[in-house]
């Protein structure tokens, strides 16, 4: 039947038994084995001609799968940026085998493997699903991985799961009939906590969960906002769309967007175009179709949403009280130690226990990246001491959300025998970048150099804090992947007559102040791009008041000064 | 995906480069039929030849050896073609950066 | 064109597409909206359908259907997925019960899901292996969302799907 060659994979083995990841049935494992069988005919078909590749891109990019500058690149789901032990470890063997021993994690919460030959892919599809993951509309004009807030289920400020919800959101747009072909790729971002981790604004859709006063959920919809060569931010629907009807709502957004979204102009396809472009029409026409459709039909049954909560119920944490001695004596201790833990350790909702936060950012590294040594150590660090969970963040780290205050110490001692300890969380080091023009074919400059060398710029960690928190996000060409619209420094590198050039833009935001950068002037050579971040980060220091973040001081000074120091000089 | 062939005449020597099918490898043209992987081997055509490459290319795709094939201009240096856009030159190369895991930066 | 009907077999097409200026036939014609409102075509017997290009919402020709046994609707290019809510819109809103035809560049493996949105039959490409077609459309038969051929299913309850 299958023609090409499969090295089996090793068994998977058990789950971790606390894990809080959506476990799937039978079912689902049937579904991911009908789908392997799909997508193995489809490449089948390509390698003997029957699908040109006109034909044949959508189909590999529904299932993941990009041509990039120097091979094939194979994005794996990582559903709402949760992953168990078990799986790390699997995408560590895949990393070994069949590429060359790392993965990226994304900004979309998912990882990718930069060198994949398209002939592996049946085998790789595999090896995923012994796992229960795939690489399922992770590309494409669908409905991407939803994302949502790393800390769900554990921060302190959550009125309600978002995973819950996020999963219900991942089984109805999986091969969603109606929703397969849509004009551009479509990327929901879901929370349920009222400081904003997802960058809700920045997504087609973005859905805040709320109880009302009875206790009942419901949910806050935006809709329209994106990034790209036209950034906009979303604009409000509803304050309040009911459980039962959050299928049919968002059904409703999708089919006007379907019907009437931009096909001819690959830059104006996206929802935010239509969404501005007709204005209050919008949510006319939406509110319209969600008036006449049959509601009973995508009436989302409590039942259902019982089964589903009943994967993320919270794992069994003892009952401790908070800061232990232990803790506190470690801190005492360890300079070290305390450096990190006040940037990387976050308060949690159950007493005694705390989320932690991994720098995928060390100084001078690649932005996400993970080696297969890294990926084993985190998950037996998660085993051990988190419940056997990870999750995956937006800024490309990774966060163990339930971990014993008085096992801090030997978790960052883990972390820090692996190189993955760097205390830069939310400092100027911890850049978002990505791939830029090392890897994507679609890059019109490099970003990831630029990240090291800002990063070995800034490495002395005094400075960094000095300079307190600042997010600076690199994207390689106009698509914005990197999100710099929404960093607080936001780099843009295009191509000048040949040569590359990086475009600055401050005062971005990504939380409940979003706000989309403003240019600060002409861009500047790959050479001088780290100096202008120095420049501008002289400039704050200079001229913040007591408590200001970067992004204060530039709100209330605005961005004169910042461009006299650029570019007075050379004026 | 891949830059699209200008149609505007060529001015510089030019190669052909693509990625392979089956494993998506960048490659080179070397000659009807035959693809390379390193740009050393790459066939250098003439600015007047360039539009029979593009066609020995493009030939390429037809039989499913290939996907995305278009010319780049190169310089010739010592004899050797070296691809004058920086996208190209990173084709022929690699990525710019340690595409293998790197030692442990060890932290603090 | 063969055209396959929605147990995958190849069936004979019975249907004509009329221009506007040209004579109407005697048997089974598609005819464009303008063409079905401008004409009285009252003492007709055999049956009309019409051709619904991308652009058109259901709704604009909402009026006509209760007098059409077909509506053909168009992938101008297999990644333009318009036809999917219009197919379904002519189910769920118009109430549509006739033959809802899909043409132009529909790839295999996107008719199970135009099934799913309503469609009852396709156009194939002249030569096309039907094998596949039929493998393409069997291969995925797990739903997770409810559809125009989840009979009573409802909300977010998975089914497995059967060839009627
Ligand atoms: S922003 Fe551009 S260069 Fe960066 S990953 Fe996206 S498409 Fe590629």
């Amino acid at each position: 039947m299958n023609a090409l060659v499969e090295p089996l994979a090793p068994p998977a083995p058990a789950y971790p038994p606390h894990a809080r990841t959506y476990r799937y049935d039978e079912v689902d494992r049937e579904f991911l084995q009908e789908r392997i069988a799909e997508f193995s005919g489809q490449i089948e078909r390509r390698l003997r001609g029957e699908l040109t590749e006109d034909e044949f891109k959508p189909l590999r990019l529904m299932n993941g799968l990009y041509l990039q500058l120097h091979a094939y690149m194979y994005r794996i789901a990582i559903p709402y940026g949760i992953l168990n032990a078990t799986q790390l470890r699997q995408l560590a063997m895949i990393a070994r085998r069949w590429d060359r021993g790392f993965g990226h994690f994304t900004t979309r919460q998912n990882i990718q493997f930069n060198w994949t030959k398209l002939e592996d892919v049946p085998a790789i599809m595999r090896a995923l699903a012994a796992v229960d993951m795939h690489g399922i509309q992770t590309s494409g004009n669908c409905i991407r991985n939803t994302t949502t807030d790393e800390y769900a289920g554990a921060a302190p400020d959550e009125a309600a799961d978002p995973r819950v919800y996020a999963e219900i959101i991942r089984q109805w747009s999986t091969l969603h009939p109606e929703f397969t072909w849509l004009p551009r790729k479509f990327k929901i971002a879901i929370t349920g906590a009222p400081h904003d981790r997802v960058a809700l604004q920045a997504h087609d859709v973005g859905v805040v969960v709320r109880k009302n006063a009875a206790g009942e959920t419901g949910f806050e919809v935006w809709a329209g906002g994106g990034l790209g060569r036209t950034p906009v931010l979303a604009t409000k629907l509803r304050d309040w769309v009911p459980e039962e009807d959050f299928l049919a709502y968002l059904e409703a957004v999708l089919r006007v967007y379907n019907a009437l979204g931009n096909r001819d102009n690959i830059y104006k396809a996206r929802i935010k175009i239509l969404v501005r472009d007709l204005g209050p029409d919008f949510l006319a026409r939406v509110e319209a179709e969600f008036a006449r459709m049959p509601r009973q039909r995508y009436r989302l049954d409590p039942e259902i949403v019982a089964q589903i909560a009943a994967h993320f119920a919270p794992p069994p944490f003892p009952r401790l009280a908070d800061d232990p001695p232990a803790y506190r004596d470690a801190l005492a201790r360890d300079a070290a130690f305390a450096a990190w833990a006040r940037q990387s350790v976050r308060p949690h909702r159950q007493p005694g226990h705390a989320s932690v936060t991994i720098s995928l950012k060390p100084i001078g590294g690649i932005p996400g990246d993970c080696s297969a040594e890294q990926m084993e150590a985190v998950a037996a660090l998660a085993e051990r001491h988190a419940f056997g969970e990870i999750r995956v963040t937006h800024v490309q780290n990774l966060v163990l959300p339930h971990v014993r205050q008085d096992e801090l110490f030997a978790v960052w001692e883990g972390l820090r025998a692996v190189g993955l300890a760097t205390p830069n969380i939310g400092l100027v080091s911890d850049i978002i970048a990505c791939p830029g023009m090392d890897y994507c074919a679609l890059a019109t400059a490099r970003s990831i150099p630029v990240a090291q060398m800002i990063s070995e710029r800034f490495a002395d960690l005094d400075r960094q804090l000095d300079i307190g928190e600042c997010f600076i996000n690199i994207s390689g060409c106009i698509n914005a992947c990197g999100h710099h619209h929404i960093g607080h420094i936001g780099i843009l590198g295009v191509d000048k007559r040949g040569a590359e050039s990086y475009q600055i833009t401050l005062g971005g935001s990504a939380t409940n102040d979003a706000a989309i950068g403003e240019l600060v002037g002409p861009g500047f050579p790959y050479d001088q791009v780290t100096d202008a971040v120095e420049t501008i980060l002289r400039t704050y220091v200079a001229r913040r008041a007591a408590g200001e973040r970067f992004v204060d001081t530039y709100r209330r000074i605005g961005p004169a000064p910042f461009k006299e120091a650029l570019y007075a000089a050379a004026g | 995906m891949s830059a699209p062939a200008k149609a505007k005449p060529a001015t510089a020597p030019m190669v052909f480069t693509a990625n392979r099918l089956r494993d998506g490898r960048v490659v080179w043209l070397a000659g009807p039929g035959r693809w390379a992987e390193t740009v050393r081997e790459a066939r250098v055509f003439p600015p007047a030849e360039a539009a029979a490459g593009l066609a020995l290319a493009q030939q390429g795709e037809r039989d499913q050896v290939v996907i995305g094939a278009y010319g780049a201009e190169v310089a010739i240096r010592d004899g050797i073609a070296v691809p004058v856009r920086f996208r190209e030159r990173l084709r022929a190369e690699g990525p710019s950066i340690a595409a293998e895991p790197a030692e442990y930066l060890l932290a603090s | 064109m063969p055209l396959l009907d929605e147990h995958g077999r190849a069936v004979a097409d019975a249907w004509v597409r009329v221009a506007d200026d040209a004579p109407l036939p005697e048997g089974p014609a598609i005819l464009t909206a303008a063409r079905l409102r401008a004409e009285d075509l009252s003492g007709r017997n055999a049956p009309l359908g019409i051709a619904l290009d991308p652009a058109t919402a259901p709704e604009a020709v909402a009026d006509l259907l209760p007098r059409l046994s077909l509506v053909t609707i168009a992938l101008p290019k297999a990644k333009d997925g318009r036809a999917f809510t219009q197919a379904r819109a002519l189910r769920e809103h118009a109430g549509f019960r006739g033959e809802i035809r899909a043409t132009g560049h529909v790839l295999p493996d996107q008719w199970r899901m135009l099934r799913r949105c309503g469609v009852t039959t396709v156009e194939v490409p002249e030569g096309a292996d039907l094998a596949q077609w039929r493998r393409s459309f069997d291969v995925v038969d797990i739903a997770f969302q409810p559809a125009q051929d989840s009979g009573s299913a409802l909300g977010l309850r998975r089914q497995r799907l059967r060839v009627a």
